[in-house]
């Protein structure tokens, strides 16, 4: 049987998510961003919060998720997306409210607003992309790369005594009675997209019903800033930082 | 008994060449046009095993730029 013969007889079992936009991403080939702005998608289409849904956008390679995903959306300054949700959500209860956020954005620039929304128990969802590095400037240390770990830098690898230990932030926030639901979650296989969308989905459900702060971290890929292929990056994802941030549920939701 | 085929369409304007879903397809169905490349200069995606897909859906499931169609049927 050729392939139009399967198309027109056949079922389609997947196609690109209706909430994304037709342009193109401007991220690199392979990058970890793209995967989860479809997961994000998808599960605003499937919970019907089309009309719902106001993301908060971050400063990062993800500045502009607002082009890519067509719900509402507030740009917020660089590692301020917490503070802006927490207006937001409180402004209007009914809303979705959740942000996406890079490691730099999230741990570093932006810890102070990320613990104490937490905190506060904020009824928002926060999507932590967890890849180690500042890919939107270049490759830089971000508190989350790995000891050992080359960036623009570090061009001879972290150096504890030097740059103090990877932060493990989303552990921290698990500790906080406001987080209702804390995962860490990857995107590079199948299987791992699939139980990183279950996640997400249980996320946004308990940030709508306002039961506290749900933190989804997805440990991802930074190719470029990591000098690898896309498939490399996987790989070395895999095997170094498993170990530093391992998978799983930190705080399951009750 | 029952046979599951199944097929892909490849975006190939929006496909960036990043061979995730090449590497993640449990058929080996999938390669990057060896030579041709889109208007923006990737080696797209492309068929190049069709008979043995399964439409499990693997490869577009981890593209990320959702370039990736999926079609199933199942054969009696
Ligand atoms: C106030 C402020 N300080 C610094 C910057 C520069 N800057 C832009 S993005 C970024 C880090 C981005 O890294 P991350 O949040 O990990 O996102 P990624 O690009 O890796 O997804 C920095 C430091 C800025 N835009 N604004
Ligand atoms: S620099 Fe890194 S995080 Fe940014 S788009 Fe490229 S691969 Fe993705
Ligand atoms: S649907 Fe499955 S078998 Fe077919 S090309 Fe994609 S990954 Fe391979
Ligand atoms: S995963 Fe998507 S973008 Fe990457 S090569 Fe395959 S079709 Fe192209
Ligand atoms: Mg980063």
């Amino acid at each position: 049987m050729n392939q139009d013969e399967i198309i027109k007889q056949g079922t389609k079992v997947y196609s690109r998510p209706r909430l994304m936009d037709d342009r193109n991403m401007h991220y690199c080939p392979g990058c970890s961003h793209g995967v989860v702005h479809k997961l994000v998608s998808e599960v605003i289409e499937e919970l019907g919060l089309e009309d719902k849904t106001i993301g908060i956008a971050p400063v990062g390679c993800a500045v502009f998720a607002y082009h890519y995903i067509d719900v509402d959306w507030v740009e917020a300054a660089h590692g301020r997306a917490p503070a802006v949700a927490t207006a937001v959500k409180r402004l209007d209860p009914s809303r979705m409210v959740f942000t996406y956020q890079g490691d730099g954005d999230l741990a570093a620039i932006g810890t102070a607003e990320t613990i104490h929304a937490a905190n506060r128990g904020e009824n928002i969802a926060m999507i932590f992309i967890n890849n180690g590095i500042y890919g939107m400037t270049g490759g830089q240390m971000a508190p989350t790369t790995l000891e050992g770990m080359k960036t623009a830098t570090t061009p001879y690898g972290r150096r504890v005594d030097l740059n103090g230990y990877p932060l493990n932030i989303t552990p921290l926030l698990a500790q906080l009675p406001g987080t209702c639901y804390v995962t860490r979650q990857s995107v590079h296989t199948a299987a791992s997209v699939r139980k990183c969308k279950a996640a997400i989905k249980k996320a946004f459900q308990a940030a709508l019903d306002g039961r506290g702060t749900a933190v989804i971290e997805v440990v991802s890929t930074c190719n470029s800033g990591w000098k690898m292929s896309p498939a490399k990056a996987n790989e070395w994802m895999e095997e170094n930082m498993f170990k530093a941030y391992p998978l799983g549920d930190l705080k399951p939701l009750e | 008994m029952a046979k599951v085929i199944g097929t892909v369409v490849v975006d190939r304007e929006r496909c960036k060449g990043c061979d995730l879903c090449v590497v993640a397809c449990p058929c080996d169905v999938l390669s990057l046009a060896a030579k041709d490349v889109n208007d923006r200069g990737y080696h797209y995606a492309m068929m190049v095993n069709p008979e043995a897909c399964i439409g499990c859906a693997a490869c577009a499931t981890v593209c990320p730029d959702a370039c990736i169609e999926v079609y199933r049927l199942t054969q009696k």
